[in-house]
């Protein structure tokens, strides 16, 4: 059993719970995730380390509530605990010696950076990183990158730092040039969009890819994914791919595999919620 | 229970006691166990048939070696406690292999009885005293062995792992068992579903080694957790059942399409995560009108099965060769049919054919004829050319195989594999590395389950030789 020690909300539908594990915490390497199953009867779903602090011996997940499980789960409170957390899973994000980087997050997807900027940080690369949001609330983890380096905010509708979209400033970095290689994490279209866009650059792309998974130890093939006409398994082969080489229409396909059995979870859930019998 | 005195004649007139099962249509529609197991009765009359073979050529058919026909005498006197006592001397997972073993081909296939007529129903007794044992636990309960203050790791929970644990803890090595996921049991309750094999037997025999004082850590990978070598300075020994674990998928167009599954995923989907049970259960599963299962072994049965359960109207065992070349079980494909299960024969998959949302619509087959014998000694399918059809379905999952899983071996590449990425070991199971054993489907391929336990407890005992002769 994993304690819930802190819980903190970080955008109207994103949470961060430090959550203990002891040993992941200690050798957990940017880019790789835990599979967590909250309780018994409870889905396996993936979420990657965000932070992790060896000392106190927990890790931060950093949780956007999209569906029954992540809800039931940002449900928790301090001091509850998690039922099962296996990991730490996928390799370690391939990170560079030298030049620079530049570390580009949307939405959750910021989060899943972080990691990436601090083990780029720790090898002194420079990170200059391009996080985005609706508007002002829906960012997140700017202090955090700002402790690695220098960021740039963007907001669709303007509220804060910048208006428009990640992508669009992304592009005025590396116009100005000197980026070695781009990281880029967040929802499908904004991947495949900074994919485009470095292209046309040449810039080595890294992405981190968020199939359904089910045992995250290569077991099912259910994280099927299709890089440069081979099939990877994202928990074990990845799940950080070459993003010029991801095939994301697949992806994006293969993620609405199962919307209406989504749809009707969450209806019942929110009908238990209202007539009082979820917890 | 009063034993009566039988003649040589009125033993061989005694006729193989039929299994008592859930009705054919009515357990189409359910996940409860098929086999309901003998009642006291039957399970008397079925021990008497046994005639007690000088040479009992059935104990060579068991890979384990079970001592059979001592633990049927016992059976037949009625005196359960001590058939208890031989079968699980011998056999440490009795309720799983009287229920999964293929004693078709294995014991009950040497059986003298057979020659005329039908072997003694070696599983189902087995299971019928098994059964008693798990109601009956505490007057079988063993001292514990004196403590050797030896550490030995396990690697996966498996039948292979479970099975050395259990002979490790006997001879009083302190035995840690590392498994992958949340629940202790391999295929056994990922895999094979619960109508075969309840979990309840499974957590039943898992209950019955943390008695004997063998510690489970679930949620721990072997190779991302902890690497292999980690353990090494950690135990004076491993042992390494990590199972045969991944999938194989045909390589056709369209098997990324939305409703083509592995069999793993599919069953474990439904069986571990029990997404039968779903909303219940928070896992999905996609329930197919016409489900296509590629394959003809126990996975591809059960795939076929499940799927008739959770609704199918069609549920279609798709296999490349014919009835008589089939690896399942006997007593599967009978089940399989008598729920309705159908079966062709002699094609293979060409194509998934999808829609433009992508979803499966279709398989493309192609029809085969058997041509020479292969390697091993199957005779081999061939296409037929021109024999392209169409078989509609909305589901397909893919049976035909697994390989091992390189994610434990990766990880130390100073652990020697075949070519196939199997773990190297001897016949005492010991691998290139000293102090390191391996068994079960990892070192042999997909296999049985009796198989893995076999190695589980020869490994045991090398490694208690191996941990003596360190010592002295
Ligand atoms: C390696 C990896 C790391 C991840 N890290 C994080 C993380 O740090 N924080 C975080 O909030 N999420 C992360 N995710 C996504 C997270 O696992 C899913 O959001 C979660 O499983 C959805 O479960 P649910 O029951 O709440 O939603 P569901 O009801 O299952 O789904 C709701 C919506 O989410 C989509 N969805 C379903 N499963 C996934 C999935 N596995 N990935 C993405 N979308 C999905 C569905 O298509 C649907 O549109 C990660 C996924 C992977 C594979
Ligand atoms: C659907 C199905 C039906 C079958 N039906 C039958 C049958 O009727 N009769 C029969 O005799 N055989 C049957 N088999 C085959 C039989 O189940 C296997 O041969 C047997 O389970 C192999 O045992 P094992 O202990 O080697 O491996 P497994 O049972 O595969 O167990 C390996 C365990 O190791 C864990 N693991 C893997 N990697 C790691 C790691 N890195 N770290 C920690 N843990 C890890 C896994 O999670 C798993 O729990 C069937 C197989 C399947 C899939
Ligand atoms: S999640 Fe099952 S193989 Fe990747």
């Amino acid at each position: 059993m994993h304690r819930i020690v802190s819980k903190t909300r970080l955008s109207p539908n994103v949470t961060r719970l430090d959550v203990e594990a002891r040993r992941i915490a200690e050798i957990r390497q940017p880019g790789q995730f835990v599979i967590i199953r909250r309780a018994p009867k409870a889905e396996r779903i993936p979420l990657t380390i965000a932070d992790t602090n060896p000392v106190a011996g927990t890790i931060s997940l950093v949780i956007q509530s999209v569906g029954k499980s992540t809800q039931d789960l940002v449900a928790m409170e301090v001091g509850q605990a998690i039922q099962d957390i296996s990991g730490p899973l996928g390799m370690p994000t391939e990170l560079i010696e030298s030049g620079r980087a530049l570390c580009i997050g949307g939405g959750v997807g910021t989060a899943v950076v972080h990691p990436i900027a601090q083990g780029l940080h720790q090898r002194e690369v420079p990170v200059i990183s391009v996080i985005g949001g609706r508007s002002k609330e829906w960012v997140i983890f700017e202090e955090e990158l700002r402790r690695l380096g220098e960021v740039v905010v963007c907001t669709d509708d303007g509220s804060y730092g910048r208006k428009g979209f990640v992508t669009d400033a992304a592009k005025d970095i590396l116009t100005a040039g000197g980026i070695t290689i781009v990281y880029a994490v967040g929802p499908v279209p904004m991947m495949r969009a900074v994919t485009n866009l470095t292209r046309s650059f040449g810039v080595h792309t890294v992405v981190s890819l968020n199939p359904i998974m089910v045992d995250g130890t290569g077991m099912c093939g259910g994280c099927r994914v299709d890089v440069g006409g081979e099939t990877k398994f994202a928990c074990v082969d990845g799940p950080e791919f070459d993003g010029h080489k991801v095939n994301f229409d697949l992806l994006a396909d293969r993620l609405s595999t199962y919307r209406t059995h989504e749809q009707s979870s969450l209806d019942r859930h929110d009908h238990n919620c209202r007539i009082g019998l979820g917890k | 229970m009063i034993q009566m005195k039988i003649s040589p004649k009125e033993r061989l007139a005694i006729q193989r006691q039929l299994m008592p099962e859930q009705d054919a249509l009515e357990r189409a529609h359910n996940f409860a166990e098929v086999n309901l197991g003998f009642p006291e009765q039957l399970a008397l009359l079925e021990a008497q048939r046994c005639i007690q073979c000088k040479d009992p050529k059935c104990v060579n058919g068991c890979p384990v070696r079970v001592n059979i026909p001592r633990f049927i005498k016992f059976v037949a006197e009625g005196n359960l406690q001590e058939a208890a006592r031989s079968l699980l001397g011998d056999n440490a997972l009795p309720g799983v292999t009287g229920r999964v073993c293929p004693q078709e081909t294995q014991c009950e296939a040497e059986c003298i009885r057979g020659l005329k007529g039908k072997p003694v129903a070696i599983g189902y007794l087995e299971r019928y005293v098994a059964d008693w044992a798990f109601q009956n636990a505490n007057g079988l309960k063993q001292a514990p062995a004196a403590p050797t203050g030896k550490k030995v790791a396990v690697v996966g929970a498996g039948p292979a792992g479970l099975t050395a644990a259990g002979e490790l803890a006997k001879q009083g090595h302190s035995v840690t068992i590392y498994e992958a996921l949340h629940q202790p049991g391999g295929v056994l309750v990922y895999g094979i579903p619960e109508f075969r094999l309840p979990k309840k037997i499974v957590d039943l025999e898992v209950q019955r080694l943390q008695e004997a004082g063998v510690e489970i850590e679930c949620n721990v990978v072997i190779g991302r957790t902890y690497t292999l070598n980690e353990l090494r300075a950690k135990f004076d020994a491993i042992f390494i059942g990590n199972g045969a674990g991944l999938p194989v998928f045909m390589n056709v167009p369209g098997e990324n399409f939305k409703g083509v599954y592995s069999a793993n995923e599919y069953l474990t989907r439904v069986n571990l995560m029990a997404a039968y049970d779903f909303p219940q259960a928070d896992t999905p599963v996609l329930i197919g009108k016409r489900v296509a299962v590629l394959g003809g072994g126990n996975v591809a049965m059960d795939s076929a099965r499940t799927a008739k359960r959770l609704g199918a109207d069609a549920s279609m065992i798709i296999y490349r060769r014919t009835r008589k070349e089939m690896p399942a079980r006997a007593e599967e494909v009978h089940h399989a049919e008598q729920e309705g299960i159908q079966f062709e024969f002699l094609v293979a998959p060409v194509e998934v054919l999808g829609n433009d949302k992508k979803w499966v619509t279709g398989l493309k087959c192609i029809r085969m004829q058997l041509g020479e014998p292969d390697a091993s000694g199957r005779r081999s399918p061939v296409p037929i050319p021109g024999s392209e059809f169409v078989l509609d379905c909305d589901i397909v999952v893919v049976a035909i195989g697994t390989r091992a899983n390189p994610l434990l071996t990766a990880t130390c590449p100073e652990l020697k594999l075949n070519k196939r990425g199997n773990i190297e070991a001897d016949e005492n199971g010991m691998t290139s590395l000293p102090g390191v054993f391996a068994g079960g489907d990892i070192v042999r391929g997909a296999a049985t389950v009796i198989l893995a336990m076999g190695d589980g407890k020869r490994a045991a005992q090398s490694i208690g030789d191996y941990l003596k002769a360190k010592v002295g």
